[in-house]
This record gives structure tokens, sequence and C-alpha cells, in this order.
């Protein structure tokens, strides 16, 4: 069953179409990826999603039920969860704080949301820094407060901003076996990544777009042996050469 | 750690209660009541720029209302201005919700800018209304309590409302959203905060307890006028000074700064004659140096890093 599904969504800045006509679905509990060039309108689709830009055109469901037309905090609600590429931790206040905030969603009570944060901390394996404040952390660590924030709003959904990005290949691998586990625990997770390494390792089908466009869809070998793939990262000339 | 906070302010509380029985002067007791009033108003400009982080330079509207409030209420209608206690911090709300509607759709300075014309407006409307509000005549009324202790007490009540108010507010779940959306408004809203609501949940009460202090004002110094009450300088600008000096999103900052301030500026005045002002300058630059965080902040920073250091962590900040 379809968990989510985009219709034919476009968004336009002016006359520069960043997303045109792309539309895709995503199962329950699969890792979907999306890859492209810089600037080929993977954030800008999660922007969409989340509802930080509204839709030129084209529709988007949850859970069978439209959701382009709600604000932008509701996406949350219904559990739809995000990170952001460039992370924003809530810099003045602790971990344990940044975690309570996104607990805060399903719960008025300090008490409960402390020890849902404590939780998830401990899952995303931050208690050490538990009292740290955010704006004193490395960015591995703020990416993984960046998870474990938007994860204490209990999403069914995840859409990950380049969680790889900038980090060295051990803190790569420890990000993605949080991934691993995030989805085994039962969450549904989009994932928007340059490092092909990672994609290629964690998800379950990709989605190439380049210039807003669906280029290649299907399993990740699949997509990176795609030739319009190959051209797009490589340039025309390396594809002709093979 | 709660209990030892307990206990202080229950050592404040006490000590505050029994101050007037060693101050007796008038002029003392004067000091004390401004010091309240000024408590009052920068603990509620704290909730909405401190914690909520929506820097009001307009508060001077909030406070002139709710003089203004118990003026009218005399002047119009032979009511009691203490009815305005009542009155005048319901009448800054309802100024605050169309203001809050306009400004909560800025961010930043924006937000800033439209508070300080917000407050200027105000200042000129109630100029220029003169047959409502007697415009720059002012409105005088004879007050019939004229016991200082009386209003020293009065006030002290006020303000422990106003720090409880601000204080459960502040530690429970909307405390951590207004933080959250201070810190960084874009993941506040990823995180499921609906922020205009809350920005208002912020902005409501500050205007509330502004306007009691201003209702309060009227009724113990007995003379408004809308260059007194919905001053720039002397009211709105004067706030964030105050708060700055104790310390920015801190419960006792508020306190301590209005504190310091009003027995700095008597001093001033009285030592230093027209010059007095120049030193609030000269007190802005050192505030912005050496304490940036106020002397409430400060502290809690120092607390913290004592804390750590006993329990050993390591790392550091």
């Amino acid at each position: 069953m379809s968990i989510f599904e985009a219709k034919n969504i476009t968004k336009k800045f002016g006359g520069l179409t960043a997303v045109n006509d792309l539309s895709f679905q995503v199962e329950q509990g699969e890792i979907f990826g999306i890859i492209g060039p810089n600037g080929s309108g993977k954030t800008t689709v999660f922007n969409m999603v989340s509802r930080f830009y509204p839709l030129t055109s084209g529709e988007i469901y949850f859970k069978d039920k439209r959701i382009d037309t709600l604000p932008a905090h509701k996406i949350c609600k219904i559990g739809i969860g995000r990170t952001f590429q460039v992370v924003k931790p809530l810099r003045r206040m602790t971990v344990l704080e940044n975690v309570m905030a996104g607990a805060f969603l399903r719960t008025g009570s300090i008490g409960k949301s402390r020890h849902k944060a404590e939780e998830i901390i401990n899952f995303c394996n931050l208690d050490k820094y538990m009292h740290r404040e955010a704006k004193g952390l490395p960015i591995p660590l703020r990416k993984r407060l960046e998870i474990a924030r938007s994860l204490a709003t209990e999403p069914e959904l995840l859409l990950l901003d380049e969680t790889c990005a900038g980090l060295n290949p051990k803190e790569s691998e420890a990000a993605i076996e949080l991934i691993r586990r995030i989805r085994d625990a039962g969450v549904t997770i989009i994932i928007i990544e340059h490092i092909m390494k990672v994609m290629m390792g964690i998800s379950d089908r990709i989605l190439a777009i380049n210039f807003g466009k669906e280029i290649a869809m299907g399993k990740p070998q699949e997509v990176a042996n795609h030739p319009e793939v190959i051209k797009a990262y490589l340039g025309d000339a390396y594809a002709k050469s093979n | 750690m709660l209990n030892k906070n307990i206990l202080m302010t229950i050592a404040f509380a006490l000590a505050a209660i029994i101050l007037p029985v060693f101050i007796k002067a008038p002029y003392h007791m004067h000091i004390l009541i401004l010091i309240i009033i000024w408590a009052i108003i920068g603990t509620s400009w704290n909730l909405l720029s401190g914690y909520a982080g929506q820097v009001s330079f307009g508060h001077a509207a909030f406070f002139g209302v709710g003089a203004y409030s118990a003026g009218i209420l005399t002047l119009h209608y032979s009511l009691s201005p203490w009815w305005g206690l009542l009155l005048g911090p319901v009448m800054s709300m309802l100024v605050a919700l169309p203001i809050g509607a306009i400004a909560f759709r800025l961010r930043g300075p924006y937000f800033a800018l439209a508070t300080l014309a917000l407050g200027e407006i105000f200042r000129l409307l109630f100029l220029n209304m003169t047959n409502f509000t007697a415009g720059a005549k002012g409105i005088l009324i004879m007050p019939a309590i004229t016991s200082k202790v009386f209003y020293y007490y009065a006030g002290l009540g006020m303000l422990a409302l106003t720090l409880l108010a601000t204080y459960m507010i502040v530690h429970s779940k909307i405390g951590y959203y207004l933080v959250s959306i201070r810190e960084d408004q874009d993941a506040a809203t990823s995180l499921g905060i609906p922020t205009t609501l809350y920005k208002n949940l912020a902005l409501l009460p500050s205007a509330f307890f502004t306007g009691l202090a201003g209702a309060f004002y009227m009724n113990y110094v007995a003379f408004i006028d809308p260059n007194i009450v919905f001053s720039l300088t002397n009211i709105s600008i004067m706030v964030i000074l105050v708060v700055m000096l104790g310390g920015v999103a801190t419960t006792w900052g508020p306190t301590i700064g209005a504190a310091l301030y009003i027995i700095m500026g008597e001093l001033f005045r009285t030592t230093l004659g027209p010059a007095n002002v120049l030193m609030f300058g000269v007190l802005v630059c050192l505030i912005i140096m050496f304490l940036p965080n106020g002397i409430a902040g400060e502290l809690d920073i120092f607390k913290r890093f004592r804390q750590r250091k006993k329990a050993g962590l390591s790392g550091g900040v």
C-alpha cells in the first residue's frame, strides 16, 4: 500500500521551473531515495511536501488524504517529519530541550515529553550530550539532533535532507545505521542524498531527477546504470565514451 | 536545586514584605514603588521579547492604554480609577490583538519596526483625540489614598502575580514552544508548532500585565499625559534597557534590572545634573561589552559552569 503519493507536482519561481510535473509513490516501510545533481530540485520537493512552499500545481496525498492544502505546522501533526539540509538546531537550548520541543506535539505534560525525549536521545546515541547546548555541537551531532527532534514528533513518514553531507565515511556509516534502525522501527523514509554510495546501500527504490524532471526511477542498481543518470552526473562526453 | 530556588524566592518575598519597616522616608518609598512598576513592565516585556524573541519597541502602547483606561473612567464616568486595574489590562489585550495580527506577519527587525511605529501611533492618537483623552493637557485625578505604604504593598502583590504567571507560562509546554520559535521559526514550524498562535499566547499576557502596570501608575502618580505614558524613550526603550541589564529570558532579570536602573537613574540625576542621560549611553555600552546576558543571565551561566565542573563532565561548552 502506498503511504505517500505526489501527483504531477510543479513549482515555479517566477520564470524558473524548479520542479516540473513530478509524480511518485512511496510504499509503507520503504526507504525511498531522491538523487540528482546540484540545483535539480530535490530540496524544493521536500519544501513542497512540508508546505514551506505552496505548489504551483499538482496534488500531494498522505494516507489517501490530500495534504497540499494544509498549513505548514499541520503537516507534522498528521505524521510527516522533516530535517533540514542546512541544520536548524534550536541553538540556545540543550539537546534534551530540543528533542522535548518536538515531543510536545503529542503531549502537554513536561514529564511525559521529557521521558519521551530521553528515550529518543538514547535511541539516537546522543545520551552523552543530553545537557549540552545545541550551538556547541559539531556538525555530525547536529545532524543527528535534527533527526532526533523530528522523531520525537512520532512521524510515520520522515523526510531526511542530506543527512550524510559533510560527514566523513565513519560518521556516514553511523548515520546510515541510524536510518536503518528508524526504518526498522516502522517509519517510512524519503531521503535526499548526494553521496551515491550511501544511496545505493540504503535505498529500496531511487528516483533520479534533473532540472526538476524525473530521469529515472527504480532499484538502485538500475538507476545507477541508467544512461540519463550518468549523463546528468558526469556529462554528455562521459556518457558517450561508455 | 529546586528547593534552594524556592527558599531563595521566599527569602526575597519576606525581605520585600518587611522592607517598609526599615525604609520610612517618602522619597525612598517612591523609588521602591517605581522599581515595582518597572519590574512589572520588564517582566511582561521579557515574556514576549525575551522568551519568544519577538522584540517589541512599542510596549508604551500597552502601558499607556492601561493608564488611560483608568484615567478616562474617572474623567468621563466619575468612577474610581481603581476600576482601571480591571479595565486597563483587558483594554491592553484588546489593543494587542490587532497589533499581533498585523505585526506577527513580520519577522525579526521588521517586527520591531512595526511595533515601534504602533507605539508612536498611539501617542499621536491620544494627543489629538482631545475630546476623549484631554490631549496634551493630560488627566489629573485626586487620589483617594495617599499612603505610600499602601501603594507599595498593592504594587508588590501585582508584581508577585506577574512573576508567578510568567513563571508558569515559561515552565510549561508554551514556554518550550516560545523559546523554539525564538531560536528558529522554520524549525519550530517543522515540529508542528503553530507559530502565530503561540506568539499571540506570549503577546496577550505581556500586554495584560503591562496594562496593569499602566493602570496602577495612573492611580499612584495621579497625572498622565500622552507624552509621558506613550513615550518612546521613557517607556518603550527604557523597558528594553531594564531587561537587558537584568537578564533577558530569565525569571528575576527584569526585577533586578528595574531595581538597579531606577536607583542608578536617581543617583546619576542627583550627582551629574543635566549630564545624567549620558551615563545611560555609557551603561548600554558596558552591558553589551561585559554583560551581554545581563546580570541574572551571567549568574546562570556561571552556576551551570560550576555544576558541570563539579559533575566532572568532559568537553567544553
